[in-house]
């Protein structure tokens, strides 16, 4: 098993197109730090226009901490799309340059191919991640220094002490992973009806595309659907920076608001893994494999 | 009848001329006590109680050089007040001038009889439209200001005294005032989750804020570089 998540993994990191999603991120993070650095002060303004109307807010806004949360905030929107590149090629690649016949007369059975390729694609999926926490976080870290995290939420304002921060993009991250190990898994799972790229790639976007729009609609009926669509739950890694109060509205160290609110999404996005997983390799144990 | 009327009416009148006066020779020994110190810089801790912020307690400094500069920090983070909040430091409260003063009676404040001495100034432009203290005129000590402004909002000041009190430092101040709603657009903050929305709703109907300074330590007319309050 392991020789072939080695295989997969070399393929994976053979092929151009893997190291397009790396450049992108790079690029996004650095232009983004490049603008903070520049007009961090007028950016801070702008977006705590309202609360200073009543407040005077003194002290380091801009810090590696803020700036690693607006970068969050930014990309992991988009990194779901970067990782169909990648996820949805996985089976429909191979069909499509005639190996993946090839590769099923070895003495491995379907389910460890699928397995293997599966766990490449995670592989993939966290090594992105790793590169968005090294650019994101500690990057901007160096860039920034550390401080409290101001963040604005729609009816409150939170603020985390700085030694009660690095914890919680810990937290977030994991979370994230997990997150991005679902939209893989749906690549992955539509890369397996077809013998291109293009379709389950463009297919993976669109459903993140829909999905992501029926997320955000306050209307009742998208409501009654909301709780079970996996991108509902991709940002719920923001629950990491919310913090609890007690009788006297002192924050609590440590804590966060919403505990069940991450579990909750946790179990809908590994059922989705599972269940996603499972009916790919029901039906490529079933699957005439013509190519 | 009409004679004792008559002198009644100028009694009465006399008589809230020498309280105005009492009143003003109060204020007086206090701006004289007060004024002693010429600069401070006090630690302590500050606590944020405002129904839409969630904010740890803190460590702060706290700056002051007269007439009126005020200046507060906290130790590596960042501090959140409310506008107007410079007149947490009662140096600038009681350093007022062209204020007509009413003397209004006596309260009690703290289990303490306090003076009530009503502030109005005299010039229309003044954010401050009225200002009410309640001071110990035994001790010379503020204790109470209750403060209407054009542009804030009224604010309440309560301050409580200990080891700094000869110099009219107070070890606590806890500063009220009213809030005013908060909501930002989903564009900015991102959240699209509307979780949460009416119980915060609720809360928000208590619009009242606080902020809490104990103070720990004052370093008293030690001098204080002008660059601090930049």
């Amino acid at each position: 098993m392991f020789t072939l998540i080695q295989i997969e993994l070399y393929k994976i990191f053979n092929r151009p197109r893997t190291y397009i999603a790396f450049i992108a991120i790079a690029a996004l993070t650095i232009i983004v730090q490049l603008g903070l650095k520049v007009d961090g002060k007028e950016y801070a303004d702008f977006v705590m226009a309202d609360l200073k109307n009543t407040f005077s807010i003194d002290g380091k806004i801009i810090n590696g901490y803020f700036v690693c949360y607006v970068l969050l905030q930014l990309l992991l929107v988009h990194v779901p799309l970067l990782i169909a590149l990648i996820a949805a090629d996985m089976i429909s690649g191979e069909a499509n340059i005639g190996t993946l016949r090839l590769l099923l007369t070895k003495p491995i059975s379907r389910v460890q191919f699928i397995i293997a390729k599966f766990i490449a694609t995670c592989i993939y999926t966290v090594a992105l991640l790793i590169w968005l926490a090294i650019l994101g976080l500690l990057l901007s870290i160096f860039i920034f220094g550390t401080g409290d995290l101001l963040l604005l939420k729609n009816n409150y304002v939170v603020q985390l002490q700085q030694n009660d921060i690095f914890w919680r993009y810990t937290g977030a991250f994991l979370f994230a992973a997990i997150a991005m190990i679902t939209v893989a898994a749906v690549g992955f799972f539509l890369s397996l009806f077809a013998e291109n790229s293009i379709g389950p790639i463009v297919a993976t976007m669109s459903i993140i595309i829909v999905c992501t729009i029926l997320s955000t609609m306050s209307l009742p009926l998208f409501n009654l659907i909301k709780p079970y669509l996996f991108t509902t739950h991709l940002v719920t890694w923001k629950e990491f920076f919310d913090i609890k109060i007690n009788n006297q509205n002192e924050t609590i160290a440590g804590s966060i608001q919403n505990p069940a609110k991450i579990i909750n999404s946790l179990t809908v996005l590994i059922a989705h893994i599972i269940i996603l997983i499972s009916i790919t390799i029901f039906i490529f144990k079933k699957k005439d494999i013509l190519s | 009848m009409k004679k004792l009327g008559f002198l009644f009416l100028i009694l009465l009148c006399f008589q809230s001329i020498v309280f105005s006066q009492d009143a003003t020779t109060l204020l007086n020994k206090v701006k004289a006590k007060i004024n002693l110190v010429n600069d401070y810089t006090a630690t302590g801790k500050m606590k944020t109680d405002i129904t839409f912020i969630k904010a740890p307690i803190g460590k702060v400094t706290v700056y002051f050089k007269k007439p009126n500069k005020f200046k507060l920090k906290k130790e590596n983070g960042i501090s959140i007040l409310p506008k107007g909040g410079v007149s947490i430091n009662i140096g600038a409260i009681i350093n007022v001038e062209d204020f007509d003063i009413i003397d209004s009676g006596e309260e009690i404040i703290d289990n303490t009889i306090t003076r009530k001495i009503i502030l109005l100034p005299k010039n229309e432009t003044n954010d401050v439209a009225l200002s009410t203290m309640y001071i110990d005129a035994e001790k010379l000590l503020v204790k109470k200001v209750v403060t209407t402004t054009k542009e804030n909002g009224t604010y309440q000041i309560l301050l409580s005294y200990g080891n700094y009190s000869q110099y009219g430092l107070p070890d606590k101040v806890v500063f009220g005032f009213n809030t005013k709603d908060y909501k930002m657009p989903k564009g900015i903050t991102m959240e699209f989750d509307d979780e949460g929305k009416k119980e915060m709703r609720e809360k928000m109907k208590n619009k009242k804020g606080k902020v809490e300074i104990m103070y720990n330590t004052y370093i008293i007319n030690k001098g204080i570089n002008d660059a601090i309050f930049n």
